[in-house]
């Protein structure tokens, strides 16, 4: 049979999603899953307070503590008193709107991008919001999932819809696979470097080929996550037997015969044949090697063999003046070589890169060796369940006995909203996602890295090529 | 939401690129549960020096932008995180029209939710205008929403900007996305209905 109108995998997902469709306005779309936490959603409630409205669908609704809580043993006590203001009005606001709340005492409790997938609520060919950037992480598994601002939060709890002018759509296709000791994160960080970190701005951004397929469900995930970085809108890859195998028997993913037609569905969701798209990226991948980020956003990349970019060999005027303003921020020369670069903290953890496979990835460099004396170094699992699945593997045993603190779960350094903060002129090799001037803290300096890349930093004191190890 | 249609303002600039919300509005005020109160924290760490006095070396705290009511800054404003604390706090400071070559997406839609008009301009035109508040003693703007125009008082600057029909006529009428879309209850149900079909596990 013909196709006559071949469509992206993004395309299928957002016609299946229109509520309402009027000439020059943007569409409506029924959200499948609406994510909130207690940094963007007590204004939202307060609207909902004010104009006398319900949470349409409780149901469809799950809340968590994850970005403002303490990560330190017991959790207790919320010493900053406006952070403890927040996780309360969260609770208080889920009682009164009947909205389920996994709380920081939860065992379902974590990283908001972590606990969707944990718990089978992520699934392919839903629309997932949440009023939290790094959203796009649940586009992993061929769902359309974008991070939305506060208003939007208050919108879609009052209605389970969003107004949204249909974004433009992207392939980002991987030739060939990734060299050996190239994981996920610098794949996603080479992209960036690549496209830059308005590359794929008013964009939905497809990842295919076969790097792309061979990667792991986890690995997936961190290379969604980081589409927001390249200024994409979402991020997403097709469906396939991986997806299907990480999702069974999960709590919410569906149970027997319901599972087995939601496979059929979830199979079929992909890009048609000749299917266009707007922008066509093509990567070899041969090009990637395990990067650092050098500078203050996450498209000031370069290779561990490679060396400090000079502002001088630039050509284009902003390009130079944000490398000059980057360094000068970093404490860093032009022309250093990458290993040279000494760093006081390592950071394992964030949505992006806290998931199990990342803490085995970083177990497996630091087993049996000590943490560098000039470095302290820090592991936060992305949720209470990694956290008790590493347990019952041993790796916090490796971790503490390295060297490492082993925490509770949470957003923690990356973002730094708790009291896990780089203090100034620290230098940070962290599995995060955003580099951004006082990100992890006022004046801190961060290098982002993959899970491996940081636990061999935190055992040298410096950058090392982990391929040598 | 107050409605804007004309707008006349200082400017003030910001020639950097790539400005993100982190910079715009540091997190440690994030954790404040109200929308309003957030213009003292604009750029916070750029204003204020580590011991808490004020950076006067900072562009925004010179005193001839004093009140200006229109931002003008490089590439790519407001990238990163979604928080909307970023328009509250531009908004709250005094910002009322973000004039930039181009906008991140999320904080480009969290404009529009705030009465906050962000107007995309070519990159040369931002330079003109970068180099017009720089130079001269008072430099203004004026901004007709309705006619898409924006114009200096010589005239020198003189050109229409683009804007989506929807979000313009939400923004002249000051109008709550919510309220309109509540209206479309029927359609909600309606979609609500067929979905459940398929017991709300698979969307349809």
């Amino acid at each position: 049979m013909s196709n006559t109108n071949p469509k992206t995998l993004f395309e299928k997902i957002w016609e299946k999603h229109i509520v309402d469709e009027k000439e020059g306005q943007p569409t409506l779309l029924y959200v499948d899953l609406h994510m909130i936490h207690e940094v963007t959603s007590p204004q939202a409630f307060e609207g909902l307070r004010l104009s006398n409205r319900k949470v349409r669908r409780p149901d469809l609704t799950i809340a968590v503590a994850d970005h403002a809580i303490p990560t330190w043993k017991g959790r207790d006590p919320i010493s900053d008193p406006i952070a403890k203001q927040q996780v309360e009005t969260l609770s208080e606001n889920c009682k009164e709107f009947g909205v389920t709340l996994y709380d920081m005492y939860h065992k379902n409790q974590g990283i908001v991008h972590v606990i969707g997938p944990d718990l089978g609520l992520t699934q392919p060919g839903k629309i997932i919001v949440c009023g939290d950037s790094h959203t796009s992480t649940h586009g992993a598994f061929g769902a359309f999932a974008m991070g939305i601002g506060t208003s939007e939060v208050e919108h879609v709890l009052a209605t389970q819809t969003l107004r949204q002018f249909k974004p433009k759509t992207m392939n980002i296709n991987i030739n060939g696979n990734l060299p050996n000791g190239v994981t996920a994160k610098d794949l996603i960080l080479g992209i960036i470097k690549n496209i830059g970190i308005s590359g794929a701005v008013g964009h939905a951004i497809e990842y295919t080929g076969e790097a792309i397929t061979n990667l792991s469900m986890e690995g997936r995930m961190t290379v969604c996550n980081m589409s927001i970085e390249a200024g994409g809108r979402a991020g997403m890859i097709a469906p396939d037997d991986k997806t299907i195998n990480y999702l069974k028997n999960k709590p919410f993913a569906p149970k027997g015969d319901d599972f087995r037609i939601a496979t059929d569905e979830w199979l079929n969701l992909k890009t048609d044949q000749n299917a266009q798209y707007d922008t066509q990226i093509n990567i070899d991948g041969n090009e990637f090697e395990p990067f650092v980020t050098w500078g203050t956003n996450p498209g000031m990349v370069a290779p561990i063999t490679g060396k400090i970019p000079d502002p001088k060999n630039s050509q284009d005027e902003d390009e130079k003046s944000s490398i000059i303003k980057a360094l000068e921020y970093m404490g860093l020369k032009a022309n250093t070589n990458i290993q040279d670069i000494e760093i006081d903290k390592v950071f394992i953890g964030s949505c992006t890169n806290s998931r199990i496979e990342d803490l085995e990835a970083a177990a497996e460099v630091v087993k049996n060796k000590k943490v560098n004396s000039s470095v302290s170094a820090m592991v936060v699992p992305g949720s209470t369940l990694v956290k008790k699945i590493a347990e019952d593997k041993g790796l916090d045993k490796i971790f503490i006995e390295a060297g490492f603190e082993w925490r509770e779960a949470g957003c923690s350094m990356c973002l730094g909203m708790n009291p896990d903060i780089l203090s100034p002129k620290e230098r940070c090799a962290s599995t995060s996602n955003r580099n951004f001037e006082g990100r992890q803290g006022k004046d801190g300096r961060t290098h982002l890295v993959s899970p491996q890349m940081a636990a061999a930093a935190a055992i040298a004191g410096h950058f090392v090529d982990t391929r040598e190890i | 939401m107050k409605p804007i249609n004309r707008h006349k303002g200082k400017v003030a600039p910001l020639d950097m690129v790539n400005v993100d919300t982190d910079q715009i509005i540091p997190k440690q005020f994030l954790k404040r549960i109200e929308r309003t109160g957030y213009g003292q924290f604009l750029f916070y760490d750029w204003r204020f020096n580590e011991d808490g006095s004020i950076n006067t070396s900072f562009i925004l705290k010179k005193e001839k932008y004093k009140n200006s009511s229109i931002l003008v800054t490089g590439d790519n404003f407001g990238s990163g995180s979604s928080r909307e604390h970023a328009p509250w706090a531009l908004g709250d400071y005094g910002f009322q029209i973000i004039i930039a070559p181009s906008f991140a997406d999320i904080f480009y839609n969290n404009c529009f939710q705030n009465g906050l008009l962000p107007i995309v301009l070519d990159k040369e035109i931002v330079k003109k205008i970068i180099n017009k508040t720089t130079n001269e003693n008072e430099f203004n703007l004026n901004i007709d929403l309705e006619s898409q125009m924006i114009w200096d008082d010589t005239e020198e600057i003189s050109i229409n900007f683009d804007i989506e029909e929807f979000r313009k006529y939400c923004l002249l009428n000051g109008l709550d996305d919510i309220g309109l879309t509540l209206n479309e209850e029927n359609k909600i149900k309606l979609f609500e209905n067929k979905r459940s079909k398929t017991g709300g596990v698979i969307s349809i």
